[in-house]
């Protein structure tokens, strides 16, 4: 083989490869890219319904309702819009009415959010970047109004 | 006072690496061989201060000085005496220190190898590691000291984070670093071979080693990592394609490939460029990683405090490095002597798929991680990318990796006849065939996938075990156990990593196999998940030295009702931080688990459980430290136990002849 046609196959592979690899990557970010939405944006038609997203916001105080086996039921609120949830599972350690919370799911037609994961907080004083954003958006929330101070750990 | 003392060590160490930096470049221009040899001294001192400054650090945690802000801020005097120690780096401040610890710690390890690397390359190559712990040590004496006292001094601590609390933290994360930061020393060869303009065997031979100690010891602190997050999150995953495990698996897939292409340079004096590069872009996805973790531009819970001035002074240091290093190879890898192209069939040709492929998953994991954030500054979106991304791109690039491995092996060097090569693998293609075969049969209507990577994990492992036993064949089995034993330690090394990754790809497939159940169990009631029940018999409270712990007692049976062992999965409150963390049982039955974790106590007595059964699921993190085992076991290989003839004789001649008496040259 020549030293020419070694070049060739060489360089025929590399970007044979790179191709694929590029063509993975965007055929999945067409598809598995979930957003993230509050409530009012929920409220406002921004979602069709059937599509998969994260919903963040606050536990409304008193929402939470737990069903028979593991089931519960809590509502997500930016406190200008609540969204109803429906979940079935253990809740994260932290998860408590009147604190941040990202939920991953689908809307279902009534409007309900069933979800199949619930993230919160993986510390006492920390708010999901997310759902500090999103307050803030709708002017609910200012630096410095969360409780102690505010350390980032874990949404996870 | 001890404080004060470390502080100050700090930064003496700030100046001696000043020194180890600038020396070299001083001796390249007067060509004094005793301002070159400073940096050796230099190196050493550093280490020595910044162990001094850890250890003071340290003892402040372990006597619970309240009075230094960082203990009071992440320490507690009720916590046990092994959190004392591990909180150290459980926090932003003392992470850092223990980054620098390992940069001085692998910088004092080259100064000290004086046989292994020439004394120009030597000097450089400390002079940019210095560079580099200069940087860093800025950013911690300005932005996050470590030292700062507080007055009054509170009484008591704020306790560390209590997820935090775990032996696994004591040993992930000095694991991770030894490799995320071991990797500076490749780094730091390449550009110090960039700025001497010559690269050859010779500095292949020399870089080897430090990558693949680099890459063990990444291998078992990202399994740990794993594990760590599998049995503390109590989800029962080990794996979440979350952005911080992406940032140790990039540098992990570059590594790799890294360690392939210096056996490629050391024995065919090729593919020396892209070695470079490759070289700068895995210690460039390292900094990338320390930036995304420690800037706070990510949450989770390895990120443990946002301030943005930290955040845009590693951004500089990313900026600063990797910016540089590729400008710095932009303009002199051009003069570098180009190794020659090979037959496409061959064992570097192999390699030259190897490095293709782990580039082309590393790059997807790369757009996956980066792309949310890039979107969001640009556009404001918030979106999340998570396992079905990865799942559908770096799948499909890792399957056709590993087909090829055991091929690479059993390839001869330069001109390789893949029917040969194909006709040695095919006992190993046809068990592996059988037994994947065998296991769709036995869970027929089950998930494919699981028997599928089953076979595609025996495939390798035979594959591996088969280049042993051809290259080990003679007439009898006495002189065939005589040439296995004589073959060099690199083979078994690398037959032995290549198993390890054949152990992973089983235990992941397996996992289509685990079952999971959810229900409110009463006192005496049961839950069942695949082969295993758990019947709860109560619920009891407990106190450890600084949370109380509700614990569900559970007795696991097997179908035919033989009690196999017991659980206590529990919920543990942590009152100094007002904080609840659910701790997983685990229960070890041959290489699988079953595993249980609690949820909320109900006011009836009964409580929210969560069974899984996981087959198998330990051959994944085993395959990993058989994979580090391997690697190892090739760092003892002869080569680097004796050194190379050429290279001794080299450094014994003056310096400035000592270019000229490289044999590549």
């Amino acid at each position: 083989m020549t030293r020419k046609r070694r070049r060739f196959v060489l360089i025929a592979v590399c970007g044979a490869v790179l191709a694929v690899a590029l063509g993975l990557v965007l055929s999945a970010m067409r598809d598995s890219i979930v957003f993230f939405r509050s409530p009012t944006e929920v409220a406002g038609d921004r979602v069709a319904p059937g599509t998969r997203f994260r919903l963040g916001g606050l536990v409304k105080d008193g929402s939470l309702r737990r069903g028979p086996d593991e089931s519960v039921e809590f509502a997500v609120t930016d406190t200008g819009s609540t969204v109803p949830v429906r979940y079935r599972g253990l809740l994260p350690d932290l998860f408590r009415e009147g604190q941040g919370v990202v939920a991953e799911g689908v809307l279902e037609p009534g409007g309900v959010f069933r979800a199949d994961t619930v993230l919160a907080k993986h510390d006492e004083t920390y708010m999901p970047r997310e759902v500090a954003d999103a307050l803030k958006a709708q002017g609910r929330w200012k630096e410095g109004a969360a409780p102690g101070t505010v350390s980032q750990t874990a949404v996870k | 006072m001890l404080i004060e003392v470390g502080h100050y060590a700090l930064a003496l160490a700030l100046a001696l690496s000043l020194t180890q930096m600038v020396m070299p470049v001083w001796a390249s221009r007067t060509g004094d061989p005793v301002l070159r040899g400073v940096t050796v001294p230099a190196a050493l001192a550093t280490f020595v201060c910044i162990a001094f400054a850890f250890g003071a650090l340290t003892y402040a945690h372990v006597t619970s000085d309240f009075s230094v802000q960082n203990v009071f801020e992440n320490s507690h005097s009720m916590k046990p005496l092994i959190y004392k120690i591990s909180g150290v780096w459980g926090n932003h401040e003392g992470s850092m220190m223990l980054w620098v610890l390992i940069l001085a710690l692998f910088g004092a390890v080259v100064a000290l190898a004086r046989d292994a690397v020439p004394p120009v390359l030597r000097a450089n190559t400390l002079g940019v590691q210095a560079a580099i712990t200069v940087v860093f040590l800025l950013f911690i004496l300005t932005t996050s000291n470590p030292f700062a006292r507080l007055n009054p001094a509170p009484v008591e601590g704020r306790d560390l984070n209590p997820l935090l609390q775990d032996p696994g933290l004591a040993i992930h994360p000095p694991l991770l670093y030894l490799g995320y930061v071991g990797f500076s020393i490749t780094f730091a060869f390449a550009i110090a071979a960039l700025i001497e303009g010559r690269i050859d065997a010779v500095w292949a031979r020399a870089v080897r080693p430090w990558t693949l100690i680099a890459w063990c010891f990444l291998t078992v602190g990202i399994a740990m990592g794993s594990y760590w997050a599998y049995y503390e999150l109590g989800w029962g995953g080990w794996w979440f394609w979350d952005p911080v495990e992406n940032a140790s698996l990039m540098p992990w897939l570059a590594g790799t490939a890294l360690v392939h292409s210096t056996v490629v340079m050391e024995k065919r004096d090729a593919l020396k460029v892209w070695t470079v590069l490759l070289a700068i872009l895995t210690f460039s996805l390292s900094l990338l990683g320390t930036f995304l973790v420690r800037s706070g531009v990510l949450t989770s819970v390895h990120t443990f405090a946002t301030d943005p001035s930290r955040g845009t002074f590693i951004l500089g240091i990313l900026v600063l490095f990797i910016g540089g290093s590729l400008a710095l190879y932009a303009w002199r890898a051009p003069g570098l002597r180009q190794g020659g192209l090979f037959a496409p069939i061959s064992r570097e040709g192999a390699l030259v798929m190897n490095n293709l492929f782990l580039s082309a998953a590393c790059a997807t994991v790369l757009v996956g991680t980066l792309y949310p954030l890039v979107l969001e500054s640009l556009t404001g979106e918030k979106i999340s990318v998570g396992a079905p991304f990865f799942n559908l791109t770096f799948l499909p690039l890792a399957v056709p990796l590993l087909l090829v491995v055991p091929f690479g092996q059993t390839l001869a060097w330069k001109r390789g006849d893949i029917a040969a090569a194909s006709q040695r693998l095919l006992a190993a293609f046809g068990l592996a065939l059988v037994l994947g075969l065998g296991a769709v049969a036995l869970t027929w209507g089950g998930p494919v996938a699981a028997p599928l990577g089953i076979g595609l994990g025996a495939y390798l492992i035979l594959g591996a075990a088969m280049e042993i036993l051809t290259r080990a064949r003679a007439r009898s089995l006495g002189l065939s156990l005589r040439r296995a034993a004589g073959l060099p330690r690199s083979a078994w090394g690398t037959a032995l990593a290549h198993a390890g990754v054949g152990i992973t790809v089983i235990g992941i497939a397996a996992q289509a196999w685990s079952v999971e159940a959810l229900a409110t169990v009463p006192r005496g009631g049961r839950i069942g998940a695949g082969p295993y029940t758990a019947a709860l018999d109560g619920i009891v409270p407990r106190t450890g030295p600084n949370y109380t712990e509700t614990v569900a007692r559970l007795t696991i049976r097997a179908r035919d009702g033989d009690p196999v062992g017991t659980l206590e999965p529990g919920k543990r409150f942590y009152a100094s931080r007002n904080m609840s963390v659910s701790e997983a049982g685990l229960l070890t039955l041959g290489a699988s688990q079953v595993y249980a974790s609690v949820g909320e106590t109900q006011a009836d007595g009964s409580v929210g459980l969560r069974l899984y059964y996981k087959p198998l699921v330990l051959l994944i993190w085993l395959g990993a430290v058989v994979m580090a085992l391997g690697g190892g076991l090739s760092l003892t290989d002869r080569r680097f136990r004796v050194g190379a003839p050429a290279l001794r004789a080299a450094a014994r001649r003056p310096e400035r002849v000592a270019p000229h008496s490289v044999p590549a040259e």
